[in-house]
């Protein structure tokens, strides 16, 4: 019973991209968008059904289906595993997938090649449910894999632009730096394990034998360089945001709610490993910490709307990253999924405002967008709401809980965290301001074409609102029945953080934090009426802060420039030497054949004559030699 | 046999080998009609062969005597051989002169 569910919730996405792949070009569009969206959305069905026999009963379901194969005494089964942590990231993969589905359908409805675009999401959501149910970290890496494909495919999904095709080719590129850091972790732990399945790795660790530390630390570092690739952390997130060239229904299920949590879905499954090495978790912390405040540095003074949003992706992962370096593994699950709520209302709402500007994704030209489209609007601003920290919004006790952990565990961490959230919540108001108040900016024709999207658009930003809205309660301060509910997949107790005064001052100073931000976003683009200068007036440290640190040009100089030099001097001097010296091999052969084929001039009486003459020469030197 | 060599002495026998060899390769050389030239080659062999001979009675060894024998049976085979080759190159272009044959130029 438990197999067959399983082998559907896998198979019916698979199902739907077989479909879309050979039949998606001869039924009607219509047809191919509904039938890509019922294949998530039984997936979504079997997830819940699994969700709630999982919440009651507390027992994880492994599925072994065969036997994969034996490498000496190394066994790999292939066997999914649907534990708490595993149907969770099931109900919001699946859960958002439709909503992006559904909305999909109305996005791409005039695009020549949407049964492909169904036929990859479809793709990607088969995929991501291999990546969170695999029981071993093989089938995790299948999925991996996959997903990483399917971010290239959408990504250049447009690929008559060679510039999205650059940014497909940068993500694939990167993550496949990140993927060789994850495979040797893979392999590192199977060394130290003799096993890459989760719950023999488990309960080693569990049973307290001793594992080579030195080794273990190498592993763990290397998983977090995979980790690091697809969840967009320094150095490897630069592919994120050009990653917003796909579609917007991509960069809201791939590139904001699903795909790039699979780093921290990965260390959160192997929690129990990464807490053996401290130094690494540090490492993590650290990292996560910086990426959050350089990418919400960046965030305050990108113009294009989508570009905003990735940044503030970038940030928000490295808040999650910190909160997994410092061991608190339920609270960054809280925030990928709050995260997941209001980062896809965000996208999904910009792509309502792309649809009704025409493909405008420059927010000094909009403006005022708030008389023409009121329910995008009020979505938008609850999801904004909902990032900024406001309380009551989701994102309030997700982020809330983070800056808690670091204020306790390192107080530095804490300052670059709160700065980071206060600076989220200015762009993120700046963008709303810029985006929905004040006079339209843009033409006249794009101002007499300004509308509401259609109700299979304007469906998802509602739901994903209301998620937004009431997301946060799962996870209640001091009644918390997430942590309650994650408590299986860790060994021992957790360490329950009580409300104190501490708690609620921690709270105050982050709600005014959020509070500034917001006032600095008001005065300046309500108040003052600013719009971002055209991009060759910026000047100083906005500019620094436009180019994004330089830092793609920074990897230009330092990685791709000296590859291309070492390519052009392997062909100029190198082939060219190489060449030459095969060339003239064959010259010379050639012009001893020309010469030689002289002596062959057919007469017997000469070869007899040649054939004395050299017997003679023999042996008158066997003679002479003696 | 030891008398014949006591009565000659070994040193002609080697003159006439070698005039008979010298004579064998001026033919190969400078005769241009294949069946002469196949004369001379068996010239050649004959004259070997005759050395083979007395330098086995000089040694006292029948084994030189025993494999002019097979040199012999060989050279018969040979010459079955080249004359069959020969009467092929007389089908093909009505002569056996060998300067005619110059297909093989390179």
């Amino acid at each position: 019973m438990e197999t067959s569910l399983l082998l559907f919730l896998l198979l019916a996405p698979f199902a739907g991209f077989l479909f879309n792949v050979f039949f998606g070009k001869k039924v009607s569009r219509n047809v191919s968008g509904t039938i890509g969206t019922i294949a998530v959305a039984v997936s979504f069905g079997i997830a819940l059904n699994f969700f709630f026999q999982i919440n009651s009963t507390k027992q994880p379901i492994l599925i072994d289906l065969f036997h994969w194969m034996t490498l000496g005494n190394f066994d790999v089964s292939f066997s999914f595993l649907l534990d708490q942590l595993s149907v969770l990231w099931l109900l919001f993969v699946t859960g958002i997938g439709t909503l992006i589905h559904i909305y999909s359908i109305s996005y791409m409805h005039d695009d020549e090649n949407l049964h492909k675009f169904f036929a990859y999401l479809n793709l990607f959501i088969f995929f991501m449910i291999t990546l969170v149910t695999g029981s071993n970290l093989l089938i995790m890496f299948i999925g991996w894999e996959g997903v990483g494909l399917c971010s290239y495919l959408l990504i250049g999904f447009w690929y008559k632009n060679q510039d999205y095709n650059d940014a497909a080719k940068k993500a694939f590129i990167m993550n496949r730096i990140g993927d060789l850091g994850f495979l040797i972790g893979i392999f590192t732990l199977g060394y130290l394990f003799s096993s890459v399945d989760f719950t023999t790795i488990k309960a080693i660790v569990a049973s307290g034998r001793t594992v080579d530390l030195g080794w273990l630390a190498f592993g763990t570092l290397c998983l977090f360089i995979g980790a690091s690739g697809k969840s967009a952390q320094i150095p490897l997130y630069t592919w994120l945001p050009d990653a917003m060239a796909g579609p917007t229904p991509v960069s809201a299920l791939i590139h904001a709610a699903t795909m790039v949590t699979a780093g921290i879905f990965m260390i959160t499954r192997l929690n129990f490993i990464f807490d053996l090495t401290p130094t690494i978790q540090m490492v993590i912390a650290i990292i996560g910490a910086i990426t959050s405040l350089v990418a919400a540095f960046i965030a305050l003074v990108q113009n294009d709307i989508k570009k905003v949003l990735a940044y503030s992706t970038v940030s928000q992962l490295g808040l999650m990253f910190l909160a997994l370096g410092l061991g608190a593994y339920e609270i960054a699950v809280f925030h990928v999924i709050t995260h997941a709520f209001f980062k896809a209302c965000l996208f999904l709402g910009s792509g309502s405002v792309i649809h009704a500007m025409h493909g405008e994704q420059d927010m000094r030209k909009m403006g005022g967008l708030r008389k023409y489209m009121k329910v995008t609007y009020i979505t938008f601003l609850i999801a904004t709401l909902a990032i900024s920290g406001i309380p009551i919004f989701a994102g309030f006790f997700s982020k809330d809980e983070i800056l808690m952990v670091a204020f306790h565990e390192n107080k530095a961490l804490w300052v670059i965290a709160s700065l980071a959230s206060i600076m989220t919540a200015f762009y993120m108001f700046r963008l709303l301001y810029l985006t929905f108040f004040k006079e339209f900016r843009g033409t006249e024709e794009q101002k007499h074409h300004l509308h509401e999207s259609p109700s299979l658009i304007t469906f998802p930003l509602i739901v994903l609102a209301i998620l937004s809205t009431v997301g946060g309660f799962i996870s209640f301060p001091g009644h918390s029945w997430l942590n309650e509910y994650l408590k299986p997949i860790f060994i021992g107790a957790r360490e329950e953080h009580h409300l104190d005064s501490t708690t609620f001052i921690l709270m105050g100073v982050a709600v005014v934090g959020a509070l500034i931000g917001i006032g600095i976003a008001y005065s300046n683009y309500i108040k003052k009426s600013q719009v971002p200068a055209e991009d060759n007036e910026i000047t100083g440290f906005s500019k620094v802060l436009y180019n994004k640190f330089y830092v793609d040009e920074i990897y230009m100089a330092v990685i791709v420039k000296p590859i291309y030099a070492i390519a052009s001097f392997s062909k100029n001097f190198i082939e060219t030497a190489l060449s030459g010296f095969i060339f003239g091999l064959g010259k010379v052969t050639n012009m001893v054949g020309t010469q030689g084929r002289v002596l062959q001039n057919g007469s017997v009486g000469f070869y007899l004559f040649v054939f004395v003459i050299g017997t003679a020469s023999i042996i008158a030197y066997l003679f002479l030699a003696q | 046999m030891q008398n014949v060599l006591q009565e000659i002495g070994i040193n002609n026998y080697i003159y006439l080998s070698t005039i008979l060899f010298c004579i064998g390769i001026f033919g190969v050389l400078f005769r241009r009609n294949a069946i002469v030239m196949f004369m001379s080659i068996e010239i050649m062999l004959n004259a070997v062969n005759l050395l083979l001979v007395v330098f086995s009675t000089y040694h006292q060894d029948a084994a030189g005597q025993v494999f002019v024998f097979f040199s012999m049976a060989v050279a018969a085979a040979e010459v079955a051989v080249g004359l069959a080759i020969l009467v092929g190159i007389y089908r093909n272009i009505h002569s056996i002169d060998i300067d005619k044959l110059k297909n093989l130029k390179g």
